[in-house]
């Protein structure tokens, strides 16, 4: 396939903070953040709930304005939203109204019609969901509304590929499969992913590093580079000894109770 | 279950019966579902019959329902309740359609801008309380005792509920779809194409079902007043003339009337808005 972004540029944070004001006071909700994002990584970020993931990334997607510090693909400043990036939420957020292939779509513009269906059929079947054309999101399960999303989110073939907890809210057999699914997809688009994730297994699984953020206020606490030649066995040593060293850093911060997802 | 029933029996005679029996017995649930829906109307016919036959109501103040069918019958033969609700149809129709038109884009326009609501919304919230039966002497001076002062008094009655529901449902836009445009660059016209209007829609058909309702009493109270055909006629010459039966023939139209046409636009509704799964009770 050629679909992918002809170039992608590195993502340089920092240092970034932010800090909310609100009547009841002000949240400092990022702190000296410093990243480095080379084009074409996959970074996994992991945090405890409230430490400022969704509010760096909403940063990065340009959603969130007025923050204190830089951030800049190749060289050009992140004022606003912008084509380049594109974003995978939580919920799908796929308009209800639409078909799969018009949600695809919606954000194309200034294209012939042939060269729309081209792009849409292409991204339908990258996620796997060739099918499914002319079928309504209310006909889809979770899974298949999530990659919609996807292919919504990388057919404007953007640098970078942020998603915000995308498969928090399905099942442990479909998560497994959807990352297999985007890191099959990174394989192919070489789009930078950023993606921010409770669970510390998909963290390692998909990432080239994990960024562990600690909180009040959010900032990077360790970046921890993923060794481990892809596809990655869950239950390989390297990998649970990973999966603790991480688990630790939380463990010592918050006292959290032991279990695989934080 | 009768796949069972035929796996166990095998291909014999009664897998046939039953197979011949499913469209019956879909009928028949269709039957109760139809018998329980009509129930507490027919039980409060029956009891409004059984008190006048126990001699409980006076016929004058209140006829049976079996003289109210009779004139109901009577009427129609002679073409003059036919013709009646013709004319009240017609002028709810006219100013229905002005309604709608007006209150729409009007709604629309106020929904998608800030400055125009600003503008607007005094005058709105101030007039929009007066009942349209208050402007009926206004009305009959302006146009007179023709067509033109009834359908304007059913247009502005019609006109708030429509304007109303079409703002709110513009408004309550999902912001979370506010964002995916943002971050898809998706142009301002595309994005009251796609996102708003689609998503204001129901809000929009509830204000049109409203705006129809309130049209229908619109149309009496104005042909109470001053008309010479129309339901609303019919049940003013009857209450001249103490014939009750007719003012009850005239009120069951009205009644039916409105159910027939919320029924039609309730469709209209089912066909549009085929996404939408919503709560309809248990
Ligand atoms: N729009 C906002 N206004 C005020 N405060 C905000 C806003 N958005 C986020 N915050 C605050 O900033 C902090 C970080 O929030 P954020 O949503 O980024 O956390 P998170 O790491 O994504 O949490 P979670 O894992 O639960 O999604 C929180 O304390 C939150 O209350
Ligand atoms: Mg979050």
């Amino acid at each position: 396939m050629t679909i992918a972004a002809a170039r992608t540029d590195d993502l340089r944070i920092g240092p970034l903070s932010k800090t909310f004001s609100l009547p009841t006071g002000s949240v400092h909700a990022l702190d000296s953040i410093r990243l480095d994002i080379p084009g074409g990584r996959f970074i996994s970020i992991v945090g405890a709930s409230g430490c400022g993931k969704s509010t760096l990334l909403r940063i990065i997607a340009g959603l969130e304005t007025g923050y204190d510090g830089h951030v800049t693909l190749g060289d050009k400043p992140i004022t606003g939203p912008g084509l380049d990036r594109g974003v995978v939420f939580q919920e799908h957020r796929l308009l209800p109204w639409l078909t799969v292939e018009a949600n695809i779509a919606f954000g194309l513009k200034n294209l012939p019609p042939d060269e729309i269906a081209r792009r849409v059929a292409e991204h339908l079947e990258l996620v796997g969901l060739a099918g499914f054309a002319k079928a309504y999101p209310h006909q889809l399960s979770g899974g298949m509304a999530q990659r919609v999303a996807i292919a919504r989110a990388l057919v404007n073939q953007p640098q970078v590929l942020l998603l915000d907890e995308p498969f928090g809210a399905l099942d442990a057999m479909t998560k497994i499969q959807m990352q297999q699914e985007v890191l099959r997809i990174w394989e192919v688009e070489k789009t930078t992913m950023i993606l921010v994730t409770h669970d510390i297994d998909e963290a390692i699984f998909l990432g080239d590093e994990v960024v562990v953020m600690s909180s009040r206020p959010g900032t990077v606490k360790m970046v921890l580079p993923v060794e481990l030649s892809r596809p990655r066995d869950r239950s390989s040593i390297d990998f649970i000894a990973l999966r603790k060293r991480i688990h630790r850093e939380f463990f010592t911060e918050a006292e959290l109770p032991f279990a695989y997802e934080i | 279950m009768s796949g069972l029933v035929a796996a166990v029996s095998g291909p014999g005679p009664v897998t046939g019966w039953r197979e011949r029996l499913r469209p019956l017995r879909s009928l028949a649930a269709a039957a109760r579902r139809g018998a329980f829906y009509l129930a507490l109307p027919a039980a409060l016919i029956i009891l409004w019959q059984g008190l006048f036959e126990l001699g409980l109501i006076r016929p004058i103040l209140l006829p049976p329902p079996s003289t109210v069918a009779r004139t109901f019958w009577t009427l129609t033969a002679s073409g003059e309740l036919p013709l009646h609700i013709a004319v009240s149809l017609l002028r709810v129709l006219e100013g229905f359609a002005i309604a709608a038109a007006l209150g729409l884009i009007l709604g629309i326009g106020i929904g998608l801008s800030r400055s125009l609501d600003q503008a607007t919304d005094l005058t709105i919230q101030l007039i929009k309380p007066i009942p349209p039966i208050a402007w009926i002497p206004l009305a009959i001076l302006w146009f007179g005792i023709g067509e033109a002062g009834k359908v304007y008094i059913i247009a502005l009655g019609a006109f708030f509920p429509v304007l109303v529901n079409t703002i709110d449902g513009i408004r309550q836009t999902d912001h979370r779809y506010v964002e995916l445009a943002r971050i898809l660059e998706v142009t301002r016209s595309r994005f009251i194409a796609q996102v708003v209007l689609p998503g204001a829609l129901p809000s929009i058909m509830t204000g049109l079902r409203v705006g129809l309702m309130v049209a229908w009493i619109c149309v009496v109270a104005a042909e109470l007043i001053a008309a010479s055909r129309g339901v609303g006629y019919l049940i003013m010459d009857a209450r001249q003339l103490s014939q009750t039966d007719q003012v009850l023939v005239g009120m069951i139209t009205i009644g039916a009337m409105g159910k027939l046409l919320d029924v039609l636009l309730k469709a209209a509704e089912h066909r549009l808005i085929t996404w939408k799964t919503t709560y309809s009770g248990n």
